[in-house]
């Protein structure tokens, strides 16, 4: 029986967005995202933590390098996104919608090419700490 | 003297600039914080007042209430809002949590009845940095 463990990893990043669809009307915009529709943007400390199962390996012990797994995060997201305006300074969001939901998907996309592919990745993401999501959802 | 503490919170953009210097000098003060395009956190805002319970009802000040004013009077100006753009008590003013404290406490204390004592805010950027505002005025 094959012994697969999950190791976590939690980074963060501080960040302003607005949620808004640019083809809608002002008053569309609020109706349904109400608050966060607001023109001058908004701000989080986003939580972000990383899930990656697999078996440890029989030399090392480790599923994964915890440092390599920071490294990783911090070249491929937290450099993105951190201190920055999603929408405005952000390629990933130039015509997508920045929910928690979108950045959850984005994540992953980002990661998932430099994870071994026998491993599994979720990411979990906390716009507040009462609101978060988890992509792919179990 | 007992203290009694309320924490809201509230999520909000901002940048910390001088307008007064180049983005050059602004990127070496400031780094990442001085983003043209704004940051953000979620704030938390710790209001502690402080009292001798009232015999009649045990408290200093009731809690909710303290809640209720300060939303009115703080929370809705800064949720959701662009600090440096959105509130007027920061018009002028750098918007660095130091800056944004000494604001609310201007703010909340004419708000709250005579008999409440505010004896300190606690204004929480991110898990590692807060500021503690007691009203002391600057000499």
């Amino acid at each position: 029986m094959s012994k697969r463990v999950a190791v976590y990893r939690k980074e963060h990043f501080n960040a302003a967005h607005r949620l808004y669809r640019p083809d809608w009307s002002a008053a569309q915009n609020e109706k349904v995202f109400g608050k966060c529709a607001l023109p001058n943007y908004h701000g989080h400390n986003y939580e972000l933590i990383v899930k990656i199962t697999g078996e440890p390996d029989p030399v090392t012990g480790y599923v994964v390098d915890m440092k390599w797994i920071s490294d990783l995060v911090q070249a491929q997201v937290v450099e993105r996104f951190d201190h920055r305006n999603l929408n405005l300074d952000t390629q990933e969001f130039k015509d997508l919608n920045p929910t928690a939901e979108h950045i959850a998907i984005v994540i992953y996309d980002l990661l998932r090419p430099h994870i071994d592919s026998k491993q599994d990745l979720q990411i979990r993401l906390y716009e507040t700490p009462r609101n978060f999501v988890e992509y792919p959802a179990q | 003297m007992v203290y009694l503490t309320r924490i809201e919170h509230f999520n909000a953009a901002h940048r910390l600039y001088n307008p007064d210097w180049t983005p050059e000098q602004n990127d070496e003060v400031f780094g990442k914080c001085a983003n043209t395009n704004w940051h953000g956190h979620n704030f938390e805002l710790f209001v502690t007042v402080k009292g001798i319970p009232d015999p009649a009802t045990g408290f200093i000040f009731d809690a909710k209430k303290l809640s209720v004013i300060v939303k009115e009077r703080i929370i809705e100006k800064l949720d959701h809002r662009n600090l440096n753009l959105d509130v007027d008590f920061m018009q002028g003013k750098l918007c660095s949590i130091e800056n944004l404290v000494i604001g609310i406490w201007n703010e909340l204390v004419p708000a709250l009845p005579s008999r409440v004592q505010l004896h300190c805010l606690k204004l929480v950027e991110t898990p590692k940095i807060y500021v503690e505002y007691y009203g002391d005025k600057f000499p």
